[in-house]
């Protein structure tokens, strides 16, 4: 059956070898819905991209982006809690939600002529949440234990969540996503009812829709499900922005552990607050230097040469909503120090900053932007995760179609320049896990309670 | 390095939906090359790339009484062939956008190779997967660099609680049979693993006679052809690996409680499950789907996170293998409410083993599975990993095309009948990590 669609689709292709076709529409009530045409499969991504999620939340009520995103499976005014996934779920779909510092995503993958079941499920949910008091106590308590497993008992993600919170001091991206765990003890459903209210609007809402589908059809649809839906007032979180940094950071995390690790992260900016724009794609292309792969420096050099590493890494998101961190980490190798690692990181950086790279590494990392770009393609649902998180961030889809364009266009003297302004001492901040013995009889750590106060 | 990792509101749902209405399932074309070679192929002519996936029956299962012997020989064979190092390997494949990754579990090895289908890009890239796959180096550098690399996972693996409760779940569930141990290995058995003895395995497993090809993309049945047969040129023709021997049941429940200091306890609890092309697969399969398989809609899930708020994640899953591979449930949940989610987990187990699933929680994972059949084969890596899969498992050719009628085809009285047969709620093993443990 495959190659009867498979044949047909040639056809329909030919000479558009790459992207499908991406369609955008705005609804009266300012609902965005974008539509990108892939017919290899007969099935549909539709994601539903809130613009809210941790670094719009402020002190006290950290994690309410995320317990809200728990809440929204638990039923509105037309359906009861539960059926939202029994639904989904009998039509054959996968679904899930998540959130970031940046947004919060609902997504279902569905046989193509199902569209139709998200639409209606989506739209009921982004007016008509019925938060309860019963629901939401229990829920509270499933988020306390997906904190104690992703960040509590896992000694790397503690660490990263401290460095964070170190690195920086007004910005909203010290907050972790899952919330800091006094903040969700202290959690009311009010909290989430006023979250819910602020964010939760078809102006606040962007609906990408990836798959074997007709861009008109899909937009009759969405007009007939999201267009009733009542426009709210969006009020802007406040900017926040994060202060010059006037010297080094240096903090210890001590915990039961068996393996040293570290995080360096520099100050930098993004597409979304460079003043050059050519900034942020030479960052993206440093980074790969560094870490795009076997050949990238931090494996060669570190973890093969040296060997100072067992494991190191580089990473910058150039799509982020606000200025973030050009990260490093890395596990040193048994017969070396986190010290050690965190020397050969340092000489990394200065190499870069006095020597242009060469042409054959920049060659490599455009060969590998180059096909990257192809081998997403194959994801339907990696398609829409683009979409939706630079419309989520206030970015335009169409600049995804300039990325390999832009980093093509970096020089060595562009990556010099960068590593030169940005990865400086006065921007860094550092963590270095020091391991506390797991030994039997030692304590297990003190677990707040949690779930059953006073509320 | 992507550490801001999204949140989700789900915890690592087996994603084990499928098939549908549509049978859209692909045209698989078989042949084998002259050196005996199975080859599995799928055109996918609308991207300009190429999968190919070899799979070894080179895992664990095979490491003859050195743990961690068949894992280190995969994670070495890009790391120096041909005379070419390590950086020459990666700066050739990588200077070609190409995409190499070697791995193991217990059953299998595999190399996989991603690659723009231009033959500028393309041949390059297979000649390298070739000369990886048939003539690795084992230079003494690289073997002791990642051994100590090994060494320091194995640390790391210690140090959380999910890999612990992982590691003695197996050791329990398997006993002296080979799938007992880690596929990484002990530290103490990688320590004694020689560059002799590695090259001897690699002599014995990486022939021809023991491995799969699966390919898929933008190349026509010569073009696939022709790549089979390079990939395979220069490999000896050797011998299939011998059988991995018949997983014996477990004879008493087993109960371990192991201390570690964490605010969260983990469990892991099952028993040897079921094999690749199980005469019981699909009432097993499907039992299972209702019972803890569904994600957010099984019962596991809704009378342990949705109705007592007691665990983010709590699944059951089937891991089908050569032999016999576990039926696992698990969950995590704060330490002093460990017996009570232990508790509702065995009660529901005991129930649904008892009655089986309900004829409407029959009907909808019915309607789930096979509603979402075209998800399982939506994109080229999804196709790649079946063609692997039914290769090297010998599934039938027709796997696919027939997998929503067999599910359909699923009875409630043969789900009670398979459980009844194949589950033994009161002879599992009980892994508890955590920190209210006594040891």
């Amino acid at each position: 059956m495959r190659g009867i669609w498979i044949g047909v689709l040639l056809f329909a292709c030919q000479g558009v070898l790459a992207a499908g076709k991406v369609h955008e529409y705005q609804l009266d009530n300012g609902l965005k819905l974008i539509v990108k045409e892939d017919h290899r499969a007969p099935i549909v991504v539709s994601q539903v991209w809130y613009k809210v999620g941790a670094s719009y939340e402020h002190d006290g009520i950290t994690g309410v982006s995320h317990v809200l995103e728990h809440m929204m499976f638990k039923g509105t005014k037309n359906h009861a809690p539960g059926e939202f996934s029994r639904i989904i779920s009998e039509n054959g779909g996968r679904q899930n939600a998540f959130t970031s510092t940046d947004y919060t995503a609902y997504f279902q993958s569905l046989e193509k002529s199902r569209l139709p079941v998200s639409f209606e499920l989506e739209a009921d949910r982004m007016r008509n949440l019925k938060l309860t008091e019963e629901e939401f106590r229990k829920e509270i308590k499933v988020v306390m234990e997906e904190r104690r497993m992703r960040t509590e008992d896992k000694p790397t993600s503690f660490t990263y969540e401290q460095f964070n919170a170190t690195a920086y001091t007004s910005s909203s991206y010290r907050i972790p996503t899952i919330g800091w765990m006094d903040d969700l003890e202290n959690m009311e459903l009010s909290d989430l009812q006023a979250w819910y209210e602020r964010f939760y609007a078809p102006n606040n809402a962007i609906v990408v829709v990836v798959g074997d589908v007709e861009p008109g059809a899909v937009l009759k649809l969405a007009k007939k499900y999201f267009g009733p839906l009542k426009p709210e007032q969006i009020i802007a979180p406040k900017p926040r922005i994060e202060p010059e940094q006037e010297g080094p950071r240096w903090i210890t995390v001590r915990q039961p552990a068996l393996v040293p690790y570290l995080i360096m992260g520099y100050k930098v900016p993004v597409l979304n607050t460079a003043t050059e724009d050519w900034e942020p794609y030479a960052l993206e292309v440093l980074a790969g230097i560094l870490d795009g792969g076997d050949s990238a420096r931090l494996a060669r050099e570190l973890v093969r040469g040296s060997q100072v590493a067992a494991s190191a890494g580089a990473g910058y998101d150039v799509y982020d909503r606000q200025s973030s961190l050009f990260l490093f980490d890395g596990t040193p190798s048994n017969s070396h120090s986190v010290e050690d690692l965190q020397q050969a990181l340092l000489e990394q950086i200065a190499r870069l900053q006095e020597q242009p790279v060469t042409a054959d590494e920049l060659a490599r990392v455009k060969a590998q932007v180059v096909a990257g770009n192809i081998y997403e393609q194959d994801s339907v649902f990696y398609q829409g995760m683009k979409i939706g998180q630079l419309e989520s961030v206030g970015l335009d889809w169409r600049i995804e179609e300039d990325y390999v364009k832009l980093v093509n266009a970096v020089t060595p003297g562009q990556v010099q320049a960068v590593a030169k302004k940005y990865l400086v001492e006065n921007r860094r901040t550092f963590a270095m896990l020091d391991p506390l013995p797991i030994e039997h009889g030692s304590k297990p750590r003190q677990s707040q309670q949690g779930g059953g106060h006073a509320h | 390095m992507r550490i801001k990792l999204p949140v989700t509101a789900a915890a690592m749902l087996a994603w084990l939906t499928c098939a549908g209405v549509l049978h859209a399932a692909p045209d698989i074309q078989h042949w084998q090359t002259d050196k005996g070679t199975r080859v599995y192929f799928v055109p996918a002519p609308e991207l300009p790339m190429v999968d190919i996936r070899m799979l070894f029956a080179a895992g664990s299962a095979h490491d003859d009484g050195q743990p961690g012997l068949a894992n280190l020989a995969s994670g070495l064979l890009d790391k120096g062939a041909a005379g070419l190092s390590a950086n020459d390997i990666a700066d050739r494949l990588e200077g070609l956008g190409a995409v190499l990754s070697t791995g193991s579990l217990r059953d299998s090895a595999w190399v996989s190779l991603r690659s723009l289908s231009d033959p500028a890009q393309l041949e390059p890239a297979i000649d390298l997967m070739s000369k990886v796959v048939s003539k690795p180096d084992f230079n003494k550098r690289d073997v002791n660099r990642e051994r100590e690399r090994k060494l320091v996972a194995l640390r790391r693996a210690e140090q959380q609680p999910s890999s612990i409760a992982d590691r003695r779940f197996y050791e329990a569930v398997y006993g002296k049979h080979p799938y007992a141990t880690r596929p990484i290995g002990t530290a103490e058995s990688l320590k004694k693993i020689t560059r002799k003895d590695i090259r001897a395995y690699y002599n014995k497993y990486y022939v021809a006679r023991n491995v799969i090809i699966a390919i898929v993309g933008d190349i026509d049945r010569k073009g696939a052809e022709r790549i089979a047969s390079q990939l395979t040129a220069k490999l000896q023709s050797g011998e299939a690996a011998p059988g991995t021997p018949v997983v014996p049941p477990l004879t008493q429940a087993v109960e371990q409680r192991i201390y570690h200091p964490s605010t969260q306890t983990t469990v892991r609890m099952g028993e040897p499950g079921m094999r690749r092309g199980d005469p019981d697969y699909f009432p097993l399969y499907v039992g299972n789907h209702v019972l803890g398989g569904s994600g957010l809609v099984s019962r596991l899930f809704i009378e342990v996170r949705d109705k007592r708020g007691l665990s983010y994640g709590v699944n059951s899953y089937f891991t089908p293998m050569v032999q016999d591979g576990p039926y696992t449930f698990g969950l995590q949940t704060r330490n002093d409410q460990v017996d009570e989610a232990l508790d509702v987990m065995r009660t529901i187990l005991k129930d649904f083993h008892d009655s089986g699933p309900s004829d409407k929680e029959l009907t909808a994972s019915k309607k789930n599975i096979t509603g979402g059949f075209p998800l399982r084969l939506d994109s080229n890596s999804k196709i790649v990993e079946y063609l692997g899969m039914i290769g090297f498992y010998e599934l039938p050719l027709d796997y696919l095309d027939t997998f929503n009628d067999k599910v359909m085809a699923v009875s409630r009285e043969q789900i009670r009948d398979a459980y009844r047969r194949r589950v033994h709620p009161d002879r599992m093993v009980t892994v508890i990590v955590g920190g209210d443990g006594k040891e």
